[in-house]
């Protein structure tokens, strides 16, 4: 009971949050609704067992994503943004095709809904030492990857250095 | 349904209390402790610090605290309201919360997460909104000037402080801090000893996580009339200066779990000296001592009676410390020995460090912006990850191929102190105008 | 236990939020806002099935989609400096012409 009530919480967190993002107009303000909603996702993983993936989440994403946009915005922040136009001229189309493509997501939960149990789901136990069991999963069979995901962040670096050099 | 929420209550007794005391009484401790530093301050410079409001100046928080919440609020025209009231609640809040993970003894803690380390990292890692969104909504170009650098400052060191906690969790090989705090007991030697590179570097990296000198460049007062807190008067101020003094004592009490034994006495796991149990109570002994002592030479009739009183009350911690070492008593309550020394030793650790941070406070002079993040990136980062390097090399060579760990760990630890210093002496090379890496 | 298909149901309707900011905004910043909230809505996904399988593989694919996504931030934060600095304009109507 207290379990649907927490959930409900968060889902309604972050969907609030998720729609203040797309409409502020101010874009410091979308930037921090941007920061509830992470922070709603996180709780949502806490929830789901996932505890290792909820203290990455903030400290990755909220606390080192969302500074590098909020110090991005700071730096580069345009006061006649406040005035110019927020949406752009064909957004009724946008919204309508992106309403059928939710449209479609629903459907297939919905009518996938009874084949979700696959039995019965796991105990939660299956997940217990959440940091232990990643670990294990990820330094043994996806050692790949992990190499590639670093070799990843460090072309990025370089990208964003030289991109932001004035010059190069 | 009313009756459910009230046994639910009930059954969380011990984290609400614990809750509620850090809330009510941690702002009062950092009040406390701005008090230590002047007095620090003061002895360090010669001089008495405060001493008129109150006995000995003990009374000059709760007067600064009643300055500030009278104080006129001002709020600047052009600012964004919302995001200028929000700032300063985002930084209370996160130091406040990274206190839920920890743990003052073994019966002081909110929630013993199973990954309690990194979550105090994370929110200390949120608490940087809290200063960058101050200095943005202020609308001043010294604000947000400082609000960058500081936040610049703090995401540089957060990085090595996370990468010398990752050496230190190598040792302990778990997240949860209570099992920590158990592991160095059962290790016997506490794992500032085992991997002092890692310690030291966390020192010098928390030190700049929390603004203090030699790091201050982003709010000294003579370089940009207080960064991001410059358009905060009152109790908004308040609120910034009580999140940078939790910081504090949030960042010790992290360096206390994770490096200097938590609240284990020095030695906890050998019989032979037990007699280190009889410090906390002949500590309190010695200070009411010296409270009696110095009482009949204070001029003032008001600070005598005080001298004594404070006399009486550290006999009665005293005594109340010198409870558990009767088995009798040890009997009646369970872990009663645990518990009360536990947090004495805790607090002494935290206090010490917080004394260290002080004591470097007053010695050194401010590093200028790009020495600061010179030191971050050039230095401290790449020994970080040395350091991690070396302990698990370590740890493979004392586990795995059975080497005594009196000759694994001080080697890899010589071996990080060679790369230490190689590191020192090509920053030094570049500072005197050699270029070293070539340029971009 | 929380029921599978509602989390699912909480990863659709924040991707499809996270469309509409992209295909109706102009600001390009808000545009790569609402890609991270799209691919944290994947990640809400992925997290569920793995509660629902026992297993951490979905924990590790979503800590590979959360670097990718920072990888990506940082990148796309520094296109949109290097453009700044070029055209002063941050609208992604304006953002048409290579070179004239």
């Amino acid at each position: 009971m207290l379990d649907q009530i927490i959930f409900h919480f968060f889902a309604a967190l972050a969907i609030v949050s998720a729609i203040l993002v797309v409409t502020r107009r101010n874009v410091v303000q979308s930037a921090i609704f941007l920061i509830t909603a992470l922070l709603a996702t996180a709780g949502i993983f806490l929830q789901l067992h996932a505890e290792f993936l909820f203290i990455v989440q903030i400290i990755l994403y909220a606390g080192g994503i969302m500074v590098l946009f909020v110090f991005v915005i700071m730096l580069i922040n345009l006061d006649v943004s406040l005035h110019q136009i927020q949406y752009n001229r064909q957004w009724w189309l946008g919204f309508l095709l992106a309403l059928v493509v939710g449209a479609e997501f629903a459907l297939a939960i919905a009518v996938g809904r009874s084949q979700l149990a696959l039995g019965e789901p796991a105990p939660a136990s299956a997940l217990e030492p959440s940091t232990q069991l990643v670990g294990k999963v990820l330094f043994s069979e996806y050692m790949l990857p992990f190499e590639v995901a670093s070799i990843l962040l460090l072309v990025a670096m370089i990208g964003a250095v030289v991109m932001a050099k004035k010059k190069i | 349904m009313l009756m459910n929420v009230i046994q639910y209550l009930i059954s969380i007794w011990r984290p609400l209390v614990c809750a509620v005391a850090i809330v009510a009484v941690l702002p009062l401790v950092a009040g406390y402790i701005v008090l230590m530093e002047r007095k620090v301050m003061a002895d360090m410079q010669a001089r008495l610090g405060p001493m008129r409001v109150g006995p000995h100046g003990l009374l000059q928080p709760i007067a600064d605290a009643l300055k500030l919440l009278i104080k006129e609020d001002i709020i600047p025209d052009e600012s964004d309201k919302a995001i200028f009231w929000f700032a300063p609640l985002i930084s209370v809040t996160c130091a406040m919360l990274a206190m839920s993970a920890l743990a003052i003894g073994p019966w002081f803690q909110i929630a013993d997460l199973n990954v309690g380390l990194l979550f105090v990292v994370g929110i200390s890692a949120l608490g940087i909104f809290g200063i960058v969104l101050g200095g943005w909504s202020s609308n001043s170009h010294y604000s947000l000037l400082g609000a960058l650098r500081s936040a610049a400052q703090l995401v540089s060191y957060e990085t090595a402080a996370g990468m010398a906690i990752v050496g230190g969790l190598l040792l302990a090989g778990t997240l949860s801090t209570r099992e920590i705090v158990e592991t160095q007991g059962d290790y016997g030697w506490w794992f500032a000893f085992v991997a002092p590179v890692g310690f030291f570097i966390y020192l010098v990296a928390s030190i700049a996580e929390t603004n203090r000198a030699p790091f201050d460049l982003p709010e000294a007062e003579s370089e940009l009339v207080a960064g991001y807190m410059t358009e905060y008067s009152g109790f908004r101020w308040a609120l910034y200066f009580l999140a940078e003094y939790t910081n504090m004592v949030v960042v010790a009490s992290i360096a206390t779990t994770l490096f200097l034994g938590g609240w284990l006495r020095p030695f906890a796991s050998t019989p032979i000296f037990n007699f280190l149990d009889y410090i906390p109570s002949l500590l309190m002994l010695l200070v009411g001592g010296y409270c009696f002592y110095r009482a009949p030479k204070q001029p003032v009739q008001v600070q005598k009676l005080f001298m004594v009183a404070v006399g009486l009350l550290l006999i009665v911690v005293a005594i109340i410390l010198a409870l558990p070492l009767v088995p009798a008593v040890n009997e009646m309550v369970p872990g009663l020995k645990e518990g009360l020394h536990g947090a004495f030793w805790f607090l002494l650790k935290v206090g010490l460090y917080i004394y260290t941070f002080m004591w470097l406070r007053f010695t050194f002079p401010r590093y200028r912006f790009d020495q600061l993040m010179r030191l971050g990136w050039q230095f401290l980062i790449p020994l970080s990850i040395v350091n991690v390097l070396g302990i698990g090399v370590a740890l493979v060579l004392h586990r795995h191929w059975g080497w005594s760990h009196w000759i694994a760990f001080p080697l890899t630890t010589a071996l990080t102190l060679l790369v230490a210093g190689w590191l020192g002496w090509a920053g030094e090379k570049k500072d005197a105008g050699q270029v070293f890496v070539g340029e971009l | 236990m929380i029921p599978i298909s509602q989390c699912l149901f909480l990863g659709m309707v924040l991707f499809t939020i996270g469309v509409i900011g992209v295909v109706t905004r102009r600001n390009v910043i808000i545009i790569l806002m609402s890609i991270e909230l799209m691919l944290n809505a994947v990640n809400i996904n992925l997290v569920a099935f793995s509660r629902l399988v026992g297993s951490a593989e979905g924990h590790v694919f979503a800590i590979f989609i959360i670097t990718d996504a920072a990888a990506e931030a940082a990148v796309g934060l520094g296109i949109i400096i290097a453009f700044f600095r070029n055209r002063e304009t941050l609208l992604g109507d304006e953002m048409d012409l290579l070179k004239w």
